[in-house]
This record gives C-alpha cells, sequence and structure tokens, in this order.
C-alpha cells in the first residue's frame, strides 16, 4: 500500500521512530490516561502488580516469539506449563511430605524433573514439524491435547496442594524491604519484624522480576547477538535460502520448538512460586492465544521473519495495562476482549501499511 | 590452455527422457560462456549437474584440470563453484552484510568465552566485496527488502566473490529486471570477467548475450548444438540453432 500518508510517514524521521514502536508509545498512551482516570493506578505497588501478574504471560510471549519468527505457531504452551507446575508439584508433594528430605531439597528435585520433562513435548512437535512436514498448527495441537491430558492425569483434576511454603515466599516475596525511618533489609522482612507489620514497609522489586529479567536477558541475548538467533531469523525470512547457505534448518527448528517448550516449563515453575500449589492450565485459559496476540503486537508477523523479545514484552504489557487500567477505571472487565481484539486488528494494519519499516 | 571448469560428455537421464545427452562444454577462467536454448532443452539439467543438485548419469566433471567429485551442492561451493539462482536466495529480512554471509556468520568472543555475532568485521568485509565490485548500496545496514532487483542480485553476487567463487553460475540473471537494472549487472558481469571469475550464464535474453557473453553454446533436446565464438556469429544463426531451422533446412 503506498498511500500518500503512509509516504509522508515514512519520509519523515521522528514518525518513522513512533510507527516503528507504536506499541511502545501506546503504552506510554495508556499509562497516562490511566493515570489520570483511575484511582490508584499511578503508583509503585500497581505498577509491580501489573508486572508480576504479566510474568506468566510474559514468558509465554517470548517463547512464542522465537517460534513466531520461523514462521511457525506453538499451540502447546500454555498446557505444557500447566504440565511442568502439576510434575514439578506433584513430586514436591511425594519427597516433602514423606518426611525424609528438606523443602529446598525436595523443590529443586522437582523443579529439576518438571523442566527436563518440558522439553519433550517441543523435541516431539519439532520432529514432526521439520523432518515429517507436519503443520506446526497440528502437531502442536496434537502437543496442546496430550499435554493437557497427561497434567489433568497426574493432578487427577486437583490443583497440587501440601506444598512448603518456602515457594511462596520466594515466588511472592521482594527483593528490597524498607520502612522509612526504620531500616531496610533483602529477600524478606528483617529479623525479628513479624508478618502483620508488612504493610509498614515499601516491598521493592519482587523476586519475580529478578528471575524474570535473568531469563529474559538470556533470550534477548540469544535471539539478538547470536548466531542461532540471526538463522532464527534467517529460516522466517526465507527458508530456501537459509537451507542453501549450509544452515541445519531441520535440526534448528526442532531446536526451536524444544525451547519454546521449554520456557514454558519454565512458567510453569514461576507458576509454582507464584501460587504455591501446582496448577494444571485451566481450559479456557488460552495462554497460547494471547501469547501470539501479545507477539503479533509487539510487530512480529505470522509470516515470519521479524519479532522480538522485547518488543513481545511490550505488546504483553500494552494489554496488562489495560486490563488493569479499565478495571480501576471502573470499566466492566469484558471489555478486555474487544481491547486485545482492536489493538491486533491494528498492529495488522500498521505492519501492512509501513512493510519496509520493520 | 586448460579450461577452468569442463563438462566432458556428460550425461543425465530422468527414467527414459534423456535430458542431457553427451555434452561436452569447458569454460576459461576470466570467460563468459551462455548456454542458450529453448525450455527444455536441458540447460537447467546441464548447470545443476556442475552445481552438485543431479549426479551426472555418465561423464565427469573437472575443475582446474583435474576430475571434480561433484555429489551434493555442497561439494561444488567446497572447490568454488557457486550458482545464483532466479529467486536469488536472499533473506530479504536481514540486511546486506548479514546476506553475504548467512550460514556462515563470523563471531567473536563476548566476555571471553560467549559466541557472539561480530557486525563490524562482517559489515566492513561486506562493504570491501562490494567495492572491489564496483557495486553501489547505500547502507549496508538496510534491509535486503528496500533494495532494487539489481542491487539484490549484486548482493547475491557478492556474496559468492566474497567465498571465492571460481566459477559463478547465473540462471536467468537479468530475467525479472527493469532496463536500467539490467544494465548493472551485465556491468557487474564484465566486472567479473575482469577479475578472472569464469562465468556461465544462462538466459533468454538474446540482447544480454550478445552483450557479455566471449562464447554461446546453444543446446537443442538436450544435446550440444552450437558452441559459437560471439564475434563470429550473429543473432541470426544462434536463432536458428536454437529453433532448429539448420536441421530442416
Amino acid at each position: 500500500m503506498n498511500s500518500s500518508l503512509a509516504l509522508s510517514i515514512e519520509r519523515s524521521k521522528t514518525l518513522r521512530v513512533v510507527a516503528k514502536n507504536w506499541a511502545f508509545f501506546f503504552l506510554l498512551f495508556f499509562l497516562i490516561l490511566f493515570s489520570i482516570t483511575g484511582r490508584g493506578f499511578l503508583s509503585v505497588m500497581n505498577f509491580q502488580n501489573i508486572v508480576h501478574l504479566s510474568v506468566i504471560a510474559i514468558l509465554m510471549a517470548s517463547a512464542e516469539t522465537f517460534v513466531i519468527i520461523t514462521s511457525g505457531i506453538d499451540l502447546s504452551i500454555g498446557f505444557v506449563m500447566g504440565l511442568s507446575s502439576v510434575t514439578a508439584g506433584k513430586i514436591i508433594q511425594i519427597l516433602y511430605n514423606s518426611g525424609n528430605h528438606s523443602a529446598g531439597f525436595s523443590i529443586f528435585i522437582g523443579i529439576s524433573i518438571a523442566l527436563v520433562l518440558s522439553l519433550i513435548p517441543g523435541i516431539i512437535s519439532g520432529i514432526m514439524i521439520a523432518k515429517y512436514k507436519v503443520p506446526p498448527f497440528i502437531a502442536t495441537l496434537g502437543m496442546w491435547g496430550i499435554t493437557n491430558g497427561i497434567a489433568l492425569k497426574i493432578s487427577n483434576g486437583f490443583p497440587v496442594a501440601e506444598l512448603p511454603d518456602s515457594l511462596t515466599k520466594i515466588g511472592n516475596g521482594y527483593t528490597l524491604y524498607y520502612k522509612p525511618g526504620g531500616g531496610f533489609s533483602f529477600f524478606g522482612l528483617p529479623e525479628g519484624v513479624g508478618n502483620e507489620h508488612i504493610r509498614d514497609y515499601i516491598r521493592l522489586i519482587p523476586n519475580s522480576f529478578l528471575f524474570l529479567a535473568i531469563v529474559l536477558f538470556i533470550l534477548y541475548f540469544l535471539l539478538k547477538k547470536t548466531k542461532f538467533g540471526q538463522h532464527t531469523y534467517a529460516i522466517g525470512g526465507n527458508e530456501d535460502a537459509a537451507i542453501r547457505s549450509g544452515i541445519n534448518v531441520k535440526k534448528h527448528l526442532i531446536i526451536i520448538y524444544t525451547l519454546s517448550s521449554f520456557i514454558a516449563g519454565i512458567a510453569g515453575i514461576f507458576n509454582i512460586f507464584q501460587t504455591g500449589i501446582g496448577n494444571f492450565t485451566p481450559f479456557g485459559a488460552m495462554y497460547e492465544l494471547f501469547a501470539v496476540a501479545a507477539v503479533v503486537i509487539g510487530g512480529a508477523s505470522l509470516m515470519g521473519g521479524k519479532g522480538g523479545i522485547l518488543a513481545s514484552v511490550v505488546g504483553v504489557l500494552l494489554i496488562a495495562v489495560l486490563e488493569n487500567g479499565l478495571l480501576i477505571s471502573g470499566v466492566e472487565p469484558f471489555y478486555r476482549f474487544i481491547a486485545v481484539g482492536l489493538l491486533l486488528i491494528l498492529a495488522i494494519v500498521i505492519d501492512e501499511l509501513f512493510p519496509d519499516l520493520f | 590452455m586448460g579450461y577452468l571448469i569442463e563438462t566432458r560428455n556428460i550425461t543425465k537421464r530422468f527414467g527414459g527422457l534423456v535430458a542431457v545427452d553427451n555434452v561436452s562444454l569447458g569454460v576459461n577462467a576470466g570467460e563468459v560462456v551462455a548456454v542458450l536454448g529453448d525450455n527444455g532443452a536441458g540447460k537447467s539439467t546441464l548447470i545443476k549437474m556442475i552445481s552438485g543438485v543431479y549426479p551426472s548419469d555418465e561423464g565427469k566433471i573437472f575443475f582446474n584440470g583435474q576430475e571434480a567429485d561433484i555429489n551434493s551442492p555442497m561439494d561444488a561451493l567446497a572447490i568454488g563453484i557457486e550458482t545464483i539462482y532466479q529467486d536469488l536466495a536472499l533473506a530479504e529480512n536481514l540486511n546486506v552484510y548479514s546476506n553475504i554471509f548467512l550460514g556462515r556468520e563470523k563471531t567473536k568472543k563476548f566476555m571471553g568465552f560467549v559466541p557472539v555475532l561480530d557486525h563490524d568485521y562482517m559489515h566492513e568485509e561486506a562493504s570491501k566485496v562490494l567495492k572491489k565490485l564496483d557495486i553501489n548500496i547505500p547502507s549496508l545496514r538496510n534491509n535486503v527488502r528496500t533494495l532494487s532487483g539489481g542491487q539484490r542480485q549484486a548482493v547475491a553476487i557478492s556474496r559468492s566473490i566474497y567465498w571465492n567463487a571460481k566459477v559463478l553460475i547465473m540462471d536467468e540473471p537479468t530475467a525479472a529486471l527493469g532496463v536500467a537494472q539490467q544494465k548493472q549487472v551485465l556491468d557487474l558481469v564484465n566486472t567479473l570477467k575482469d577479475h578472472g571469475i569464469a562465468v556461465i550464464l544462462i538466459s533468454h535474453q538474446m540482447h544480454d548475450v550478445f552483450e557479455v557473453a566471449d562464447r554461446i553454446v546453444v543446446m537443442r533436446r538436450g544435446e550440444k548444438v552450437g558452441d559459437l565464438v560471439k564475434a563470429e556469429t550473429s543473432t541470426e544463426e544462434v536463432v536458428n540453432l536454437i529453433v532448429g531451422s539448420e536441421m530442416v533446412k
């Protein structure tokens, strides 16, 4: 599309920056808007809450980012997360409640096994897609059903409870506790201060941020700075060219789906730390679809070849801020779906108008 | 003088069809040989044997006087035979230097042990090779998507040259280009010639062929029916060979 509006925007440098990062500017716009319309929106605690509650969605979107850049899709990540969460939960429950093992040891073993297990759905989808040319939609839809079924079987349809308290202490804790005039401490209230005083303290940087930041940094680095990332973009841009330039595309795709599945497994671990129980993924949660929406809003295309971790994070935060802001401003919650739908359409229109920008 | 690349009596059959029949063809370094022929004459099959896509059924391929065992595109690339296909095989979402280094990226160590892409090195090397070939592209950090057809062709060719192509096979390089860009590509072919590259050019465009080729090989129904020095032939003679009217006479 070469409308004169699109052309003039492409010529102006400032407008180019805005058009290219429209999702980010939208995020800023909504932050300002809701700060005016919503009482209590503009506060450190609320912002920390928004991110804390988006941690899972951010991990999901990061997983989906790698897959979408190769022009694929992974529908299984929501249920892989549930599988990882209940598996870790079940193992921790058994070990911890046997009385023979410490909470730390039980958690460590539970997490390790769950993470290794979360590689398997990705390896299977990857092999089906790369070697047997099964469309990604179908291959991962298969894993969508299978992982959901196994998670329900392991948990018998109930959340896995009776886990050590230390899970939520870490998962919902903060890096820094500070009381004006009363000192500060790291990773918990100061010695001798009871939990009833927790409201006197300003809590900064949830632990979940810290872990999320580490995971995101590694993923960002992998995608933007390494050969692996470069080949991921190349495969999405022109698979044929990638093959002819000697890139082992089949192997690469298997790794991509395995990575996606593994990140979903990490999300399951975040989930168990935040809730203190092993949760299977509810059927209507649609984590994978919200992840796809966030990735596309962040500027990726389902045709592949573009997108990025930070852009996807902006996509998730845009949805999260809308949800939170609408709620605080007193708008009924189902408008969320309409808002996400509108954002998606906007993302695609902008992508169509300025194909050369991205 | 021996040829840089030479096929001796190579044949390729697909079932009962003889796609290339007993063809011998040689190209010297710094020479441009055009292969002409109607659709289905066997041009593509011939070059695909040289570039390793199809193994030949009979006959041999010699590189620099020595028999070359070419069984896959990787074998061909390893000895310096590069092919520029019509679709160019560029990743349009990557920038110019990334395409030149695609699949063979240069890395450096981050914090002493993590290999990361060395953008500066690749950028510099890419601009050197473009300069060597007199190619003018505004910024090597621009995505290939933003380039013209002629510039894309130039990027694909520079990639081959950077990776030490000795023989360059070009399949219809000007087919999808505008007039000005066709000129650019033909100029580039002449530059390649000056650098001692052996070029095999497949084209339908008689005008291109007469502009850059030193020799013209005509194929018809799998056989080589003419091997002409450009200076001693005419469009008419070549067309007659292509359509086979010589034989009818």
